[in-house]
């Protein structure tokens, strides 16, 4: 009976293995995402078979509540809200991990003192610690992306020195449970500290690095499940959790690459208080502006064409109009691509799930580095909602904030159109140089509104 | 639980985590947002350690308690991961 449950729970580990190896090409990762389910389903059911049938009963109600509500949210979530729905699933997969892992002590503390040997308190102080971090950060960067808390940074006199004093606590608490285990308040120290070292270290945290954070509880949560699978002697909790603490570890890597700050930067905070001061001595820069008339000409007389989308366009839901916009080019064998930078959006990859739903085709998504060096042969670049990525002062300003981070060379064009609400700044607070620049446009305006009229202009034309 | 069963359970975690780094290196950046809520769903694993934790007699203990919010909480991640990913991945279409 046991050597059948451990066959099933390997065959889980492989097809969740299978499943993230679907994931590396665009064509079968729907397949990929049901060989991981099915993998899923293995695991739960060969559990099931262990457990005593009085109760079945409660464990199928918690599933069924648990399984309508992740339905519900699933099916209702809006494309630019998944941030949020990830922030919050991290959340509670922590906190799903430390509640077993509290399970779990309390149980052998109860039945038989002596499992509770040092191997296994360690797994479980190591459980509560991350789990509880994961689940009281989560829940932070939900608020903040949500908007229900300011994303600007929380900061305040002498806050390193408390999470150090705060550590220093949870490891005295942390021996004294190894001194006597049957103590059952020692534990709960650990759990109030875990909660609180959570909120503390995802404050400070401005909202623009939000992408970095969400990707790094990605990768606790899973780190979670790994120390809940060395309490419970789990093989397929240890294999799971490996797979998701190192995708979001890669994650985490390529955000900060991109934003061109170290991950020990990020996770200090205060980003976007010093820069504030830095961006108001620069000179004012005067801009043209453009009328929709004019733009329809330009996209009309263009022979390629380069979208840069960023977030402010999926706020003005201006992704489907886009599309509209792009068919009209197609017709007239315009060379019409987008160039995606790696923090457009407010998660890795968030761009091209919102280009995708407004049924954009993925192969006209071209990723920073492969569409950098055609920037300079390109007609006419429309950059709608994006702002420090086509900075130039990235490359060119050693003094600006941004300096040093890879940007989308979208000054290199013969001509740039910028579609923008009003001349504010972007979300690192920084003066944008290339909207001076002498082959830069502004078109001001809702972008839905605007790019919808330069399309019936271009059909007019026709 | 003996060393040596916690060097075997050290061996899978050393190797998985390398597989993962791996495959996960090669997800095209176009897909980093499924990852995610992918990843979500597969950390829903834990819903096996909240399984074995429900499974306690009687509604006196803590542990039963806390095995049963685990629970709800894992089965949230694991469906809805599922589904959102399914949901995203449907809409990735070539023409």
């Amino acid at each position: 009976m046991t050597i059948g449950i451990e066959i099933a729970y390997l065959i889980a580990s492989v097809l969740f293995i299978i499943g993230i190896k679907y994931l590396g090409k665009t064509k079968d990762a729907r397949r990929g995402n049901v060989i991981s389910a099915v993998g899923m389903v293995i695991a739960i059911a060969a559990t099931l078979f262990t457990l005593e049938v009085l109760t079945l009963l409660e464990i199928g109600i918690a599933i069924l509540v648990g399984s309508a509500i992740g339905l519900y949210y699933a099916q209702k979530v809006a494309m630019t809200k998944i941030p949020e729905m990830v922030a919050l699933f991290n959340g509670f997969g922590g906190l799903a991990s430390f509640a077993v892992a509290l399970s779990d002590y309390y149980f052998k503390r109860d039945t038989d003192l002596a499992l509770l040997d040092a191997i296994n308190l360690t797994s479980i102080i190591v459980s509560v610690l991350i789990g509880a971090v994961t689940f009281t950060g989560s829940m932070v960067a939900f608020l903040k992306l949500d908007g229900k808390v300011s994303g600007q940074p929380i900061t305040f006199k002498g806050q390193h020195l408390l999470n150090l004093l705060l550590l220093i606590v949870f490891f005295a608490a942390s021996v004294l449970v190894f001194l006597d285990p049957s103590q059952g308040y020692y534990i709960l120290i650990l759990v109030v500290i875990s909660l609180v070292l959570g909120i503390l270290t995802v404050i400070p945290i401005g909202g623009a690095d939000m992408p970095v954070v969400i990707s790094l509880l990605n990768s606790y949560s899973g780190m979670a499940a790994c120390a809940t699978g060395f309490i419970l002697s789990n093989n397929v909790l240890i294999v799971a959790g490996s797979l998701v603490g190192a995708s979001g570890i890669i994650l985490t890597q390529i955000m900060c690459k991109a934003m061109n700050r170290s991950l020990v930067n990020v996770l200090l905070g205060g980003f976007g208080q010093t820069v504030a001061a830095g961006g108001a001595d620069g000179p004012a820069v005067v801009v043209k502006e453009i009328g929709v008339e004019e733009t329809a000409m330009l996209f009309d007389s263009a022979s390629s064409v380069i979208v840069v989308p960023g977030y402010g366009m999926a706020v003005a839901q201006a992704q489907h109009v886009i599309r509209e916009l792009m068919e009209q080019c197609e017709k007239r064998n315009i060379n019409f691509r987008f160039a995606i930078h790696p923090v457009a959006g407010r998660m890795p990859g968030h761009m091209n799930v919102l280009l995708a739903e407004a049924n954009i085709s993925y192969d006209k998504l071209i990723e920073m580095d492969d569409i950098n060096e055609d920037f300079s042969n390109t007609d006419l670049v429309f950059v709608v909602g994006a702002n420090d990525v086509v900075n130039p002062a990235a490359r060119t300003n050693p003094q600006s904030p941004i300096f040093g981070m890879p940007i989308l060379n979208a000054d290199k064009a013969r001509t740039v159109i910028v579609s923008k609400r009003s001349m504010g700044k972007g979300y690192a607070g920084v003066e944008n140089e290339l909207f001076g620049y002498p082959n830069c446009l502004m078109l001001f305006g809702d972008a839905k509104q605007t790019i919808t009229k330069v399309v019936s202009e271009m059909k007019d034309m026709a | 639980m003996s060393i040596s069963a916690l060097i075997v359970l050290i061996y899978v975690l050393v190797l998985a985590s390398y597989l993962g780094f791996e495959l996960i290196s090669k997800v095209p950046p176009t897909l980093h947002t499924p990852l995610m809520s992918g990843s979500n769903a597969i950390s829903g694993i834990t819903i096996v350690g909240a399984l074995i934790a429900s499974n306690e007699l009687g509604y006196s203990t803590l542990s039963k308690w806390l095995g049963l919010v685990a629970l709800v909480l894992a089965t949230i991640n694991v469906v809805g991961g599922y589904v959102v990913t399914d949901r995203m991945l449907k809409m990735f279409k070539k023409k």
